[in-house]
């Protein structure tokens, strides 16, 4: 009887609850439908939701709630001295109790306790599920009763369904308040609990960051060093090098394509470009890792540099290369949305193209060029593939393109990627590490979106 | 302009401009230029494509043949350690280790030092074996007979043929050793050596063999994802969508919102990865490395893709059609599900296509909710480990053995034809459905 078993019950329930609820409405009104307020199918409809809706919430709730209590229960049968454990100590122990019950690990010589606890853990589950496929069911049934008492010539069956349906219209477009609420929250709590490990001006202003050793009690300063300055320096110098690249690339690129370009020329060239936008960042994290990084260190080594095997330069120009069509299709927007008197007045004085453009096109686009920067700025700051695959793990603060640096998103990938126990400095500091990059894009998309609202307000 | 017009010092009579010839030149000169910044800016911009798909598909194309040689196989009972009479069951559990490793001492009597045969044997795959097995089971009378195979060669002899290593470096420098690429020559000019399609590449799950690893766990993987994200995404963003564009008065919480649509929209991908990580995984105890947790976190990242193309499809629905509908009688309700949401569906698939590429492409926020673990297995259901696509790329793309390179970029071409596929129906939809009113 598992809750899939309930699920599919109640959807055939429904379906008989809609047959069942057109039929009623029929009867009570004597075969002519004519006489019904709603039309026979809001009836069923309305039928159906009363079956499903009731039981659907009580079996969600049942389900959340019935690990806690079930957890509860089993370590009440634990024995005393188990019961005695630290909190994270119980936790380890009910995580091998929750793998033996679900068999990921083959109990062979386990600790006898173990294996009690786990078929107890085993037994209250299934009891559980038994009783929650019951009440689901005869809630399911009370619902569909309700509603056949419920349905007469003159009730308003459409009504309720449509209110109903209303209700569940707010509820989906709420999911976006309560996904930012989540990521919020989720970074708020986890990074509270670091900042009491490790205070919050040596993260916002250290110059030192090795948190490998926060694992190691042995080793002298065994919570590590977690000063975010130079993968703040690090996000920093790529940003700025994919931005040398893409801005001009990008602003030119669309400029030529909106005044310049002929038809034919833009049909082909403009998707192209956004060709580009739509190649996974995994595949211009391979590119540049396997391709780029290379090429740019024999480069390198033939005018003499020394360029690093993940240096800086090669993972910036390629999320250069990402971002250009990011810049151009803003930019063309924000170009197009300049009027066309403004570029005639400018052609009537005997202007050429390129001062239009550059005296009066550009100018007055600027704000909405200058968010298009933003949004892309905060794009490339947050972007994680091409730095995790093609610039350095080690923190290193220089200012030098030819070396390695990593970023805020490398170290949060570093941190998480394998086992994690998840109270540890280390594990915390990627929270961390998350807020201060949910924090940063969200300024910049908040003034940005805020510039470019203005600014096409500006000329409608 | 009206500036240099009206100039100090030349006075109203003196209104007509100055054309001098170099400054017009000049002025010339600069358009010209202006305009060649644009083409390079272009320029580079595609040839930025061009490289980057050049490299790959000329790093990958290989991938898609595989080495195999030519051995002259007895399955001998006594080899496999089974009686003549046995089951299927008894066959699938046979050692066809030792079948294959006969049948090259066969094709090589001469050689008789342990540490020798141990090289020659390692010009076969392990995945030989599987060979042998399949051979067997689709032809049980082959038991105790002789018959010429073809068998799966080792990543490194297939690494030779394709180029990738090369036969003039030191010998102690490279994967195959003199003695084995003279064995391999002999086989080669006996006709034993050829490259054949690499089914086994598009049918496998991942394997730390490069020979013996497939895309098709991923495959698997993705299309679970795709699915839970699909089924989560799809109905709550038109949800969202018709509410706000149809139904919803406008005040703050409407305002609020919107806001939030367009911020999330913003957000870095790897943000919503450490959300599924607090909330999903460790708040609602969603099994990790599975495709519902990789699906929950991808539809929260597509939602406001899909509610922004599903407004402005909803939009574009003229309001003469509501109107109409509400003249005849029609409720709110009615008018958007019997006539705006049909007109608007090709708008609002469209938009739905273009934000499942975008989350078929996705890794950064997957590896957060421990979609990088290393699965064999093909996932047969949304709750079994299992990885993505990307997720198998990135994966490949840090596996030291050189023939993995060719497997990467293989599996990205794989993830780019999908992509294109997708893109291309969209733009289908778009052309063939999409009504200017």
């Amino acid at each position: 009887m598992s809750p899939t078993a309930l699920v599919i019950a109640i959807f055939a329930l429904a379906l008989f609850g809609f047959y069942l609820g057109r039929r009623r409405a029929f009867a009570v009104a004597g075969g002519r439908h004519r006489a019904l307020r709603s039309r026979p199918d809001y009836y069923g409809a309305y039928a159906a939701l009363w079956c499903v809706v009731p039981a659907a919430a009580v079996g969600a709730l049942w389900l959340a709630l019935q690990p806690v209590i079930v957890e509860e229960l089993v370590v009440a049968g634990l024995p005393e001295a188990k019961r005695a454990l630290p909190a994270d100590r119980m936790s380890l122990l009910l995580n091998d109790i929750r793998n033996v019950a679900s068999g990921v690990i083959a109990g062979g010589a386990r600790d006898p306790d173990i294996l009690a606890a786990a078929a107890h853990l085993d037994r209250l589950t299934r009891i559980g599920h038994i009783a929650l496929f019951a009440v689901g069911l005869a809630i399911a049934v009370a619902g569909l009763g309700l509603a056949r008492l419920r349905i007469a010539p003159d009730f308003a069956a459409r009504d309720a369904v449509e209110r109903t349906i209303n209700m569940a219209l707010i509820v989906c477009s709420s999911i976006a308040i309560l996904t930012t609420l989540g990521i919020v929250l989720s970074l708020v709590f986890e990074s509270i609990r670091f900042f009491g490990q490790v205070a919050f001006l040596d993260f916002m202003f250290g110059l030192e960051w090795s948190p490998q050793t926060a694992l190691r009690d042995d080793q002298v300063g065994s919570t590590g060093a977690f000063g975010a300055v130079p993968l703040f320096a690090g996000t920093l110098l790529i940003t700025l090098i994919a931005m040398l690249i893409a801005v001009p690339i990008g602003l030119l690129s669309a400029i030529y394509l909106s005044d310049y370009a002929s038809e034919w020329v833009r049909g082909v060239v403009k998707p192209a470009v956004e060709i580009l936008a739509g190649i996974p960042t995994v595949v211009y994290g391979f590119f540049a890792a396997l391709t780029v990084a290379p090429q740019l260190r024999s480069l390198g080594e033939a005018i003499g540099l020394d360029v690093a095997s993940e240096s800086a330069l090669a993972a910036g120009a390629v999320m250069g290369i990402m971002i250009i069509p990011f810049i151009s299709s803003l930019s063309d927007d924000v170009m197009n949305a300049v009027p066309q008197a403004l570029r005639h007045g400018s052609y009537a004085l005997g202007a050429t193209n390129a001062e239009t453009v550059k005296r009066v096109v550009l100018p007055a686009a600027l704000p909405g060029i200058f968010a298009a920067t933003l949004l892309a700025v905060s794009r490339a700051i947050g972007e994680t593939m091409i730095v995790v695959m093609a610039a350095g793990l080690a923190a290193n603060l220089t200012a030098n393109p030819f070396e390695a640096v990593t970023t805020v998103t490398v170290q949060i990938v570093a941190l998480l990627i394998g086992d994690q126990e998840f109270d540890s400095a280390k594990t915390l500091a990627a929270f961390a590490l998350g807020l201060v990059l949910f924090c940063m894009t969200l300024v910049m998309n908040v003034v940005a979106l805020h510039v470019v609202r203005r600014y096409r307000e500006q000329y409608d | 302009m009206t500036e240099t017009a009206q100039a100090p010092g030349h006075g109203p009579a003196k209104r007509r401009p100055k054309l001098d010839p170099a400054r017009l030149r000049r002025r010339h000169r600069a358009e010209r230029r202006f305009q060649l910044y644009g083409i390079a800016a272009l320029a580079i911009a595609t040839s930025a494509l061009l490289w980057l798909l050049v490299s790959i598909v000329g790093r990958g194309y290989g991938a898609f043949v595989q080495t195999h040689l030519l051995l002259d196989v007895h399955f001998d009972p006594a080899l496999l350690g089974i009686s003549a009479e046995a089951t299927p069951e008894a066959l699938a559990r046979a050692d066809y280790g030792a079948v294959y490793k006969a049948a090259l001492r066969g094709a090589f009597p001469e050689v008789t030092k342990r540490r020798d045969r141990r090289a020659l044997y390692r010009l076969l795959s392990p995945g030989a074996a599987d060979d042998l097995r399949e051979a067997l089971r689709d032809d049980p009378a082959l038991l105790d007979r002789r018959a010429a195979l073809w068998l799966t060669a080792s990543d490194h002899v297939d690494m030779l043929r394709k180029g990738a290593i090369d036969r003039d470096t030191p010998e102690n420098a490279r994967a195959l050793k003199n003695r084995q690429i003279a064995w391999l020559d002999r086989l080669d000019a006996a006709g034993a050596v050829e490259s054949k399609f690499n089914t086994r590449f598009f049918s496998a799950g991942a394997s730390r063999e490069p020979e013996l690893a497939g895309v098709w766990g991923a495959v698997v993987g993705s299309a679970f994802t795709m699915l839970i994200t699909l089924l989560l995404a799809f109905p709550v963003g038109v949800a969202a969508a018709v509410y706000l564009e149809e139904v919803a008065p406008k005040n703050r919480w409407t305002d609020l919102i919107e806001v939030n649509i367009n911020n999330l929209a913003a957000v870095p991908s790897i943000v919503f990865g450490l959300l599924g990580l607090a909330v999903f995984l460790n708040l609602f105890g969603v099994p990790r490395s599975a495709p519902l947790a990789g699906g929950m976190v991808l539809a929260l990242m597509s939602l406001p893709t899909i509610i922004i193309a599903t407004r402005a499809a909803l939009k574009a629905v003229p309001s003469s059609i509501r109107e109409a509908a509400l003249g005849i009688g029609a409720s709110d309700t009615q008018v958007v599900s019997h006539h705006v949401l049909p007109l608007a569906l090709p708008g609002i698939l469209t938009g739905t296509i273009i934000a499942m590429a975008q989350a078929l492409g996705e890794t950064a926020p997957l590896l957060m909710i421990g979609m990088v673990a290393f699965i064999v297995d093909i996932p047969t259901g949304p709750v079994d480990p299992a990885t993505v696509l990307p997720v198998q790329i990135y994966l490949w793309s840090d596996m030291p053995e050189r023939a993995f390179v060719e497997k990467t970029s293989a599996a990205i071409m794989v993830l780019l034809g999908f992509l294109a596929v997708m893109n291309a129906a969209a733009i289908f939809l778009r052309r063939r459905f999409e009504r200017r009113w």
